[in-house]
């Protein structure tokens, strides 16, 4: 083995390293931490842990500077000092077990979540009393779905998800006989209806649209706050622009027009995920404690039923009482009112992986110190005799 | 002589012990304890009259941004009054909810910011220590308060600035003091047995009045306005009364039917006769006033044997909650930590082994006082032991003390002792200011709602924060006692060493598989394991600081005084852990705004930095090593 090899190796197996790298992700942590008051907790997740770098833009330009590793980086290099090291070192014996199950497990739970930050779906399903839904919707994300109604036993449903209205990229779709093109889009944005006619004239010219203000805002990182954006589409024939509407989700329906022997719809939602079965809100439980505003317990009984009808039961959501059904897993996250509950759905498949790390942790770091801890008792037993 | 030094010491603890354990004398003719233990229903819990009266009297004496000192005098539990009499929390309280006029006039209400005082036309000269004022005082312009409270309160909590956190806490506490009155009895009512009498003896002709008056017949007019003014007084009541003091039916468990005054006594148009709780309540409130404490004490004894039919259990918790606030174990706990601390400080330099077994006995004593109390808290509350900020910190120490208790019986050096007393002082300090924000036996919110979880996530990592914090103030016994002293020789040092890394390992093992299952319990809730939450991130950044400082030992990075300043530092990462993230204003976790934390957090933060300059100091200038 050469010079070069060899330093290399050192390198990476060495305790050194593992210090440095630790003490990195540290700062990375605590920075983070702080910045979470000015960004949000998902933008910091962005810019800290899901990155490479920690990028700074120089003030006035949009030059970004690298001025810190990011979580990709130094978890990566985390894993691979891990690993090497454990590979360099292996030595099969009770002394080494604990350390060795112990940084098994740590590895486990770094590969989880990453996987979680790859895989990891997240949904929100909101339900009145009485209602039946079989589709999830997002929360952070929205799409233009455009409708065609025309046969009465079903709906032909195109779906764009915003990001494509955001890049204004003129979209084709075969369903469609017309062109989408998006004129203008806010990520965020207060829709007012229009107070008088000397008003700017709105960019819409068919639907809703002209009736309304729209006021463009910066996005919000608040965790109690959402963007709600907006957007103005232009509809365009062989023959011809159809008009322009205003989207929102923050527009109760969506608005119809005719166009080619057929009926449509037009409007702006957050972003569906229809699943194989359903669920129906039966009732919401909201209790408090009494005399005070302290909720005590949430809780929302629902039907699910699947459409083979294999599966036609009640089941009880509450707070730390999730409901784990097709890969999916349902939280009591919310309510609005007395009688909506808003619950949280997730798809992670590997959200097994903390429990076996935690406990090959666990039991790793016990081996260990109950090791030392014996040694350490026999040897004062030894010394006061 | 030396050798009664361990027996004095232990018999001076028990001493402290026994005088906090003698049962509570009524301060006068007037059954006041009997009145203390009553149970009511308040925050969503069934409590002695006892609790809703020292909480009430510390949320409006104090409030938690106040300087130390100032508190500690409000804290002698005693209320001094215009004409020079000095008041029991109990006293006062009977006199608020009864004799509302005469509490009007005591300086309980606290206002320290000068710009809130220029709303009442007020000067802090006129006010108890310059700070505390009467109701009477500030009544006049109420008004203005409430307007500029509500100027404030559109604001975000974390950016209020001084004047409006001060006039939004005032706000409340005005608001607590008027609703308090209300619970009982009205306020404004000369006699209010008097009134329920009356209105007791027009019941019938009113009602009958107020059909006919419905039907359009010819009615009684003045019975029915009497009725109805009844009925609009006691529904005011009901709305502003907020201690639920009217216990349900007999038997009857659900806590939903405990009500005040006021709603029990707007049934009375459905049942036809007054409930006889609010009858008792009108005639302890009518004896007190008259001042005739046989017929006061008489109708606690027939009310309480008349509670005793329907709600045993409720009695004996609300008896036992009752002692325990006089007991006050952590008060005394807190008297026996320092001692401790200063026989264990002497062992270093006079008769070790003498002082030192005092300073264990002090210790054990300490610990098993605390333990007591921690359980009757559990008990009382039917919790695991860290349910919140206050709880938690005793439980730190608890867990700090016990570790040092272990390595005393090991090492028999005192520096077991010495940190004990240190941690078991510091942390029941800081429980003792977290009290100042009302009741610490508070309702779960629904997410923290779950016993298992508080039992495991929580006391791991409590434990983990406890053994870090044991490993700093380890740290910082040597580095003190190796620079200022020279009573550090290699073997002690060696053994500190020794102590440092055996607790830094326990540390790392609490705080990771605790830091873990939080992360399985945010997975069970929310959704996601882990969500880069502030309180996860201080949690994290322990278990990576304990990893480094075991990381940096292994590889040989660090030697003896290195492996001080680690743990040093440790100290640093653990506070900002502990109650920095909750300056920060964001996340699902946050138990809550504490100002003046922030600068104190701070200095605890610059004295650290300083013991660890002074560690780096050249070997030449510490006392301890030269040659």
């Amino acid at each position: 083995m050469n010079d070069t090899v060899r330093q290399f190796r050192d390198f990476f197996v060495s305790l050194r390293l593992t210090v440095v790298l630790l003490a990195l992700s540290m700062i990375l942590v605590f920075a983070a931490t702080l910045d979470q008051v000015n960004l949000g907790i998902w933008a910091v997740q962005e810019k800290y842990f899901h990155s490479l770098f920690v990028l700074w833009r120089i003030p006035g330009t949009a030059i970004p500077l690298p001025v810190f590793p990011g979580g990709y980086l130094i978890g990566g290099f985390l894993l691979v000092n891990l690993i090497s090291a454990h590979v360099y070192r292996f030595k099969l014996t009770w002394r080494k077990s604990g350390i060795f199950l112990t940084h098994a497990g740590l590895i486990l739970l770094l590969i989880g979540e990453l996987l979680t930050g790859l895989w990891q779906e997240e949904f929100q399903l909101r339900l009145k009393e009485g209602e039946t839904k079989s589709y999830a919707e997002s929360y952070r994300y929205n799409e233009l779905a455009i409708i065609n109604t025309t046969d009465p036993k079903f709906d032909d449903v195109v779906a764009i998800p915003d990001q494509l209205l955001a890049d204004q990229t003129p979209i084709q779709h075969p369903h469609l006989p017309f062109r989408v093109m998006t004129k203008e889009y806010y990520p965020n944005a207060d829709l007012r209806m229009r107070a008088s006619t000397g008003d700017n004239p709105s960019l819409a010219t068919a639907g809703l649209g002209p009736q309304i203000t729209v006021t463009p805002l910066p996005l919000t990182y608040k965790q109690d706050e959402r963007n709600w954006p907006a957007a103005f589409v232009e509809l365009v024939g062989p023959e011809g622009s159809l008009g322009t509407w205003l989207v929102s989700p923050q527009l109760p329906a969506p608005q119809a027009f005719e166009y080619g022997g057929h009926s449509w719809r037009i409007g702006m939602r957050a972003q569906r995920a229809y699943k194989p079965f359903s669920l129906q809100l039966e009732k919401f439980s909201h209790d408090v404690y009494v005399g005070t505003d302290i909720p005590k317990n949430f809780s929302s009984r629902l039907h699910l039923q699947t459409a083979d009808g294999r599966d036609d039961r009640e089941v009880l959501i509450y707070m730390n009482n999730p409901l784990r059904y097709a890969g999916l897993t349902f939280y009591q996250a919310s309510y609005d009112g007395e009688h909506t509950t808003i619950l949280q759905v997730v798809r992670n498949p590997s959200w097994r992986l903390p429990y076996i790390s935690c406990a090959m942790v666990a039991l790793g770091l016990i081996v260990q110190f109950g090791i030392h801890l014996i040694g350490f008792i026999g040897k004062r037993r030894a010394a006061t005799a | 002589m030396k050798r009664f030094i361990p027996f004095l010491l232990l018999l001076l603890g028990l001493a402290l012990i026994g005088r906090s354990l003698l049962p509570p004398r009524n301060p006068a003719k007037f059954d006041v304890i009997g009145f203390s233990r009553l149970p009511v229903l308040m925050n969503g819990r069934i409590k002695p009259m006892d609790t809703v009266a020292r909480t009430s009297l510390l949320v409006l004496c104090n409030n938690v941004s106040n300087d130390p000192a100032n508190n500690d005098a409000a804290r002698s539990h005693r209320i001094a009054t215009p004409d020079d009499r000095l008041l029991t929390p109990n006293e006062w309280f009977l006199d608020l909810v009864f004799d509302g006029a005469k509490a009007d006039t005591y300086q309980v209400i606290v206002i320290d910011n000068p710009d809130v005082l220029s709303l009442f036309h007020l000067q802090a000269e006129e006010g108890l220590g310059k700070r505390r004022f009467s109701f009477l005082q500030i009544r006049k312009y109420l008004p203005e308060l409430e307007r500029q409270a509500q100027l404030a309160e559109p604001v975000d909590s974390q950016a209020r600035n001084a004047f409006q956190r001060s006039v939004v806490q005032l706000q409340s506490n005005v608001i607590l003091y008027l609703r308090l009155k209300e619970s009982l009895v009205a306020s404004d009512s000369a006699d209010f047995l008097g009134d329920l009498m009356d209105f007791q003896k027009i019941l019938p002709a009113g009602v009958e009045a107020v059909r006919a008056k419905e039907a359009k017949k010819t009615y009684d007019e003045a019975a029915a306005r009497q009725l109805l003014d009844y009925g609009e007084r006691f529904d005011h009541m009901g709305q502003l009364g907020y201690i639920l003091a009217v216990a349900p039916a007999a038997g009857e468990s659900d806590a939903n039917g405990w009500r005040n005054a006021g709603t029990a006594l707007m049934e009375t148009f459905q049942t036809g006769a007054v409930n006889p709780h609010v009858m008792a309540y009108a005639g302890l409130a009518h004896t007190w006033r008259a001042d005739r404490p046989d017929e006061f004490n008489e109708i606690i004894r027939l009310y309480r044997a008349e509670l005793e039919k329907g709600f045993p259990a409720a009695l004996a918790k609300c008896d036992a909650e009752m002692r325990y606030n006089n007991v006050k174990p952590f008060t005394t706990a807190k008297m026996l930590y320092v001692v401790a601390l200063f026989a264990a400080l002497f062992s270093w330099l006079y008769w070790p082994r003498e002082f030192g077994r005092g300073a264990f006995s002090l210790v054990a004593l300490a610990w098993l006082l605390t333990t007591a109390g921690i359980l009757t808290r559990m008990w009382l509350e039917g919790r695991p032991p860290v349910t919140n900020l206050y709880s938690a910190s005793l439980f730190v120490g608890w867990v700090a003390v016990a570790f040092c208790l272990g390595l005393e019986y090991l090492y028999r050096n005192g520096i077991g002792s010495a940190a004990a007393g240190l941690i078991g002082f510091s942390t029941l300090l800081i429980a003792s200011y977290l009290e100042l924000g009302g009741d610490t036996l508070e309702m779960m919110r629904a997410v923290l709602d779950s016993n298992f979880w508080l039992s495991t996530h929580v006391l791991t990592v409590v434990a983990g924060y406890g053994a870090t914090y044991l490993a700093g103030f380890l740290a910082l016994i040597y580095i003190v006692r190796g620079v200022f002293t020279k009573s550090l020789d290699k073997a002690t040092a060696d053994t500190l060493a020794r102590m440092v890394y055996g607790i830094v390992c326990f540390a790392t093992l609490f705080s990771l598989i605790g830091t873990i299952l939080g992360g399985i319990w945010a997975d069970q809730s929310w959704g996601r394991f882990w969500g880069w939450d502030p309180k996860e991130n201080g949690a994290l950044i322990i278990v990576i600081w304990n990893a480094i400082i075991l990381h940096a030992r292994w590889g040989g990075l660090v030697k003896q005084r290195g492996l001080m300043c680690l743990a040093v530092f440790g100290n640093i990462v653990t506070s900002w852990s502990f109650f920095g993230v909750n300056l920060l204003g964001v996340g699902l976790h946050n138990y809550g705004f504490v100002e003046a934390t922030f600068w104190w957090l701070l200095a605890f933060v610059a004295s650290q930095l300083v013991f660890i300059a002074i560690a780096n100091l050249p070997l030449a200038k510490w006392r301890s090593f030269r040659a």
